[in-house]
């Protein structure tokens, strides 16, 4: 295996909320008042290789945007590091942080919100290469215009406003202003949940255009099982703020075994099944302020049994290149009784 | 058998800045009592202003100007205001995709589903709460009882489709007309709520219209489906067929651009374009810009209406099943 350019080792994130003045007063009263902390990532560790592209999939609250936030800078992890080519992200508070940065470009769900109004195309990509000095200054026209060209609009566009397009090509843009920093690694967030799906397939022939030409590492974030395997080598699956498997994507399709992602690919509908075939996960999942204890998924897991209920599974390997969280991969349970 | 709900030629029209948009052109369908009624289509194509149109509920500038609507073989264009404000609720029932439009935030659940409950059937607060707890069983709900206690936002998203759905059951309407209902949500939720809907249609016989974008969607829960583009319905016909060979060339892009149908990593047929702006649209067939079947007769005169059993607006339709 070739050597990662991204390292992510054991990240933990917790986002506190402290309650105001008049909460506390209430809170002598009524007993609450107490600060609420939501476990938004839990021990996540993961290796990204260079020209890589890592699918993280997971529903709301499961950590999969914290993630991304993380390894992109925008928030600093609680504990744990993530190091790109050697130098960690998280630590570079003052000075070093904007270059590393910079080396990380994320792409946003909603080009609607990612990219200001009152700004044209070319100065919106023009603006970070230009403060960070990336691309010479006399040379910035000519690259914004060759920028827009490979993302498929035309270079005269540089003159308009974002108002003029439409939402695949503002996907375009975002994606153009993100190339334009030359980064290491892009990060995209849903990055075409919002769109219809006869642009989606336009955005993500694109991707994987530009990933083909320019060797790409990105981790791709998306709710989308259909989508992740189309464009990703490796998938990760979390669940509230944990990785519970992680597998090549044609292993983990061909035979999930976390039982949450067996849940997970038997209650997505797929077009062409036939009709009212739905085997649906039982449950809600359960908030991140008060995660269950031992196995998050338990509570919804139809193989739980008292293992599950006590200890937090591992990640353990379940073959040369994949690994799973679960007691049913480390030999204490038996499927059809549950965990000893 | 008699349609639940038969809908003849809805027009709606909106009047903008840039001229009259006709946002829903001449739209016809029927839906058999039980049966599921996928309309799909993308941003902009008129699925949800036809949903609106059909409950009468389109306000100025826009105005439906053609076609009936019948539900159980009445009229509701004919109606007045305030019959068509009997029917509503107690007749045809809407399911909107964001529940804190239809729940009213500072009630508890049990209060605003009685209230909705007296306002069609005369009966005693005990007796409709009790009726209320019934329709949350139905959709679901662990524990009802507790529910009808809570405050909306006491509940998850999920839990608060299911009370919004268990609100348009409380008086067993022959229609329920549910937009995007599930798109905001966990796809586990998603199953299980659309699990119960295929439940509901097959044991209380209501005719459902599902509104959305996702073929995958409709593919797994719709008995028939009907395809919009640019406020035209171009294609119809059961489930089977539609997904199984679209004759209208847009259909058929739209399937081939979903990624699972595809080897990973492989190129996605795209249909080229965007969707048209409806007060520009094009010359002939809308969707000719972007058809890769067009011919010079597309470009100049209105797609053909083929209704032999799989319905298709289209001069070159494709074979089909």
């Amino acid at each position: 295996m070739t050597v990662p350019i991204l390292m992510i080792d054991a990240v933990s994130k917790r986002f506190t909320r402290r309650p105001g003045l008049a909460e506390r007063l209430a809170g002598k009263f009524t007993g609450g008042g107490k600060p609420v902390t939501v476990h938004a990532l839990t021990d996540v560790s993961l290796e990204v290789a260079k020209g890589e592209v890592l699918g993280i999939v997971g529903e709301s609250g499961c950590g999969k945007s914290t993630l991304g936030r993380v390894i992109a800078g925008i928030h600093a992890p609680t504990s744990g590091s993530v190091t790109l080519n050697g130098q960690q992200i998280a630590d570079q508070r003052r000075g070093n942080i904007h270059k590393l940065t910079t080396q990380v470009q994320m792409i946003h769900q909603d080009p609607f919100a990612s990219l200001n109004p009152r700004m044209k195309v070319g100065e919106t990509l023009a603006e970070g290469p230009r403060y960070h000095g990336i691309i010479p200054a006399d040379q910035v026209r000519t690259r914004i215009r060759a920028l827009l060209e490979q993302v498929g609009l035309e270079a005269a566009y540089a003159d308009r406003l974002p108002h003029q397009f439409s939402g695949g090509q503002r996907q375009r843009i975002a994606i153009a202003r993100a190339l334009a920093m030359q980064p290491e690694v892009l990060v995209l967030d849903e990055a075409v949940a919002s769109l219809d799906v006869s642009i989606q397939a336009q955005v993500l022939n694109l991707f994987m255009d530009l990933r083909h030409d320019l060797g790409l590492t990105a981790l791709f974030i998306s709710h989308d099982l259909s989508v992740v395997r189309h464009v990703c080598d490796r998938v990760a699956i979390m669940y509230l703020g944990r990785l519970v498997e992680l597998a090549p994507a044609d292993q983990l399709y061909a035979d999930p075994r976390h039982p949450y992602t067996r849940a997970l690919f038997a209650s997505i509908p797929t077009v062409g099944t036939g009709r009212g075939r739905f085997e649906a996960i039982k449950g809600e999942i359960p908030s991140p302020i008060a995660p269950p204890p031992g196995c998050a998924f338990h509570p919804r897991c139809p193989f739980a049994g008292p293992r599950c209920r006590a200890e937090v599974p591992r990640l353990t390997t379940a073959g040369p290149v994949r690994t799973v969280a679960c007691h049913l991969n480390d030999g204490g349970v038996d499927m059809q009784k549950g965990a000893a | 058998m008699t349609a639940a709900l038969d809908v003849k030629g809805l027009t709606t029209r909106f009047e903008t800045r840039a001229g009259h948009v006709t946002a829903v052109n001449d739209v016809s369908f029927a839906v058999q009592p039980g049966r599921i009624m996928g309309l799909v289509g993308e941003s902009g194509s008129g699925k949800s202003v036809t949903g609106f149109s059909i409950l009468g509920l389109i306000d100025a500038p826009g105005e439906v100007t053609a076609g009936a609507v019948l539900v159980d073989g009445v009229d509701l264009r004919q109606l007045s205001t305030e019959d068509l404000r009997k029917m509503r609720g107690r007749k045809v029932a809407m399911v909107f995709q964001d529940p804190m439009m239809t729940l009213n935030p500072v009630l508890r659940v049990g209060d605003q589903m009685t209230m909705a409950v007296r306002v069609h059937q005369p009966m005693s607060k005990s007796d409709a709460l009790q009726h209320a707890r019934k329709a949350l069983e139905v959709v679901g709900i662990p524990s009802p009882a507790e529910r009808l206690k809570a405050y909306p936002h006491q509940l998850s998203g999920g839990m608060r489709q299911r009370v919004a759905i268990a609100m348009a059951l409380l008086h067993s309407p022959s229609v329920i007309i549910a937009d995007e209902a599930t798109t905001a949500l966990d796809v586990s939720i998603q199953g299980q709520i659309l699990a119960e809907v295929r439940e509901l249609a097959d044991e209380t016989g209501a005719a459902i219209v599902w509104i959305t974008h996702d073929l995958a969607v409709v593919s797994s829960l719709a008995d028939d489906i009907c395809v919009m583009y640019a406020g035209r319905i171009v294609e119809r016909g059961t489930a089977e067929q539609v997904i199984g060979g679209p004759r209208h060339p847009y259909t058929q892009g739209l399937l081939d651009s979903i990624p699972a149908r595809h080897e990973p990593g492989r190129k996605l047929p795209q249909i080229p374009g965007s969707t048209p702006q409806l007060s520009r649209l094009p010359e002939g067939c809308p969707f000719q810009p972007r058809c890769p079947r067009a011919t010079d007769l597309c470009r100049t005169e209105p797609p053909l209406d083929v209704r032999d059993g799989q319905a298709v607006l289209c001069h070159h339709p494709l074979e089909g099943v």
